[in-house]
């Protein structure tokens, strides 16, 4: 197995951390640019920064940010929340993003996916679903951080969104986010067999033997931790650990 | 010193400007010949497809400036595409011509048997530990633990071994991931996005004596 990327996921509130139970009732865990700069020297291999107010107000005012942090963190970055234009991705970049992730706009128009795909390329177009639980294999796309229903299967439109061109996809589960009580491993598994660019899965985790199972399990190929990270209960490198003691090969800290 | 990151259209200069910042290095982000032509370092990053990364240069007239600086010993260091575009011809969409600084073809990586608990998909997204040719200039500083982070389908398939630099391992080949031949050096991975281990590699590049 080729080692899983962990990522720490910071979702924003005007200037703050925030983070919430099913994307709602949200409260302030901290300041963006200490906990980047802490996780990033704790060894986490990517960060994703969503602005959680972005399609609600129609602004993005999450780039000073991300600008701030790619000046001294030098792992990938991925911003969400608010892309809606080609001109919202070039901003993005410019910050210093190496992607975007793309959710309420692409379920508006699917067609942007492919704009936004050839105009930078697939490795820097990630599809945001935030998927809720309809039935027993059947999911809804919600859209502006789970506020709204759409109507929209989950595992038809991961699918659709590949063929459009997208590079990755980013699986929220909203049952589970924020409850720290596991996983939706059938919606990982799912989403897993439906595509065959990397999947993402975030929302659930409570302990390092969910990341383990979700990896092992599910075949994802990278996992998106907040509240594990935020609260302290396991630190990145902790989270490494307990992987590497399942046998699961981590990025080892570089040498000095 | 003066450090040239080559602006072709075709890549993310930001995070690399920040990192040769970081390093102490203020680069000059340029499309111009002339300012190829006076650099001591040329870095040369790029993203997408190979035939339009050529496109991006031949519109910018930077194909022969380019060629020149190599020819003049100037050290290069090509990135992602950038690495791509030294070989001699790309594969990915139609036969394409690249800068033939080190002969070579940029291939498709191979895809993962079913079922192979070991199998890495394409596209390959990823940190990764890196086999290392201890007396590679530039690259041959890599420690054991200084994984490298890709994101690649392709990756430069060089035709004299002697040129390889590192590799890794995917879905049962060794794949070139560095090159190097005299003052040309090419990485797939990206050292502007692979945290302390990656700053120390360009590091090396803006320091080390390269190819004299």
């Amino acid at each position: 197995m080729p080692a899983p990327r962990l990522i720490a996921r910071l979702d924003i509130k005007g200037s703050n951390v925030i983070k919430g139970i099913h994307l709602e009732g949200l409260r302030i865990v901290g300041q963006p640019g200490p906990m980047a700069r802490r996780y990033y020297d704790d060894g986490v291999d990517e960060i994703i920064y969503m602005d959680t107010v972005a399609s609600l107000y129609g602004r993005n005012n999450i780039l000073p940010v991300v600008e701030d942090a790619a000046r001294d963190i030098f792992v990938p970055l991925t911003v969400g929340g608010g892309i809606r234009t080609i001109e919202d991705i070039v901003a993005a970049l410019r910050a210093g993003a190496d992607k975007v992730a793309i959710n309420t706009a692409a379920i508006a128009r699917p067609e942007f996916l492919r704009e936004a795909a050839e105009t930078f390329g697939s490795q820097c177009i990630v599809l945001s679903v935030e998927a809720k639980r309809r039935g027993e294999e059947r999911w809804e796309a919600l859209t502006d951080n789970g506020r709204e229903r759409t109507g929209v299967d989950v595992l038809s439109w991961v699918a659709e969104a590949e063929q459009l061109g997208v590079g990755e996809v980013l699986v929220t589960s909203v049952d589970a986010e924020g409850t720290r009580r596991g996983f939706d491993h059938d919606l990982f598994r799912a989403v897993r067999a439906c595509v065959s660019v990397p999947v993402i899965g975030s929302g659930g985790a409570g302990q390092a033997t969910d990341i383990v199972a979700t990896v092992v399990e599910d075949g994802l190929d990278a996992v998106a931790c907040a509240s594990l990270f935020h609260y302290e209960q396991c630190p990145p490198q902790m989270l490494k650990a307990h992987m590497a003691e399942a046998g699961i090969p981590v990025r080892p800290e570089a040498s000095a | 010193m003066s450090v040239v990151v080559v602006d072709y259209g075709r890549g993310n200069l930001f995070s690399l400007g920040q990192a040769l910042r970081k390093l102490g290095t203020e680069p000059v982000i340029s499309d111009d010949p002339a300012m190829l032509a006076r650099a001591d370092r040329i870095i040369f990053p790029g993203v997408g497809a190979f035939g339009d990364a050529m496109v991006g240069l031949r519109q910018r007239g930077l194909i022969e400036p380019l060629r020149a600086a190599a020819r003049s010993g100037t050290p290069i260091l090509g990135i992602c595409v950038g690495c791509q575009l030294l070989l001699t011809r790309g594969d990915e969409f139609g036969q394409h011509d690249g800068l033939d600084l080190i002969p070579g073809t940029v291939a498709l990586l191979p895809e993962p048997q079913a079922g192979d608990p070991a199998g890495v998909r394409i596209p390959n997204v990823g940190w990764r530990p890196l086999d290392v040719r201890k007396d590679a200039p530039v690259v041959g500083s890599l420690k054991p633990d200084d994984w490298m982070y890709f994101v690649h389908s392709y990756a430069p398939m060089v035709d004299d071994e002697n040129d390889i630099a590192a590799t890794i391992r995917i879905n049962g080949a060794d794949i070139p991931v560095a090159i190097a031949r005299g003052n040309i050096v090419g990485v797939q991975f990206h050292p502007e996005k692979s945290g302390a281990a990656g700053l120390r590699l360009l590091a090396r590049f803006l320091e080390a004596e390269i190819g004299s």
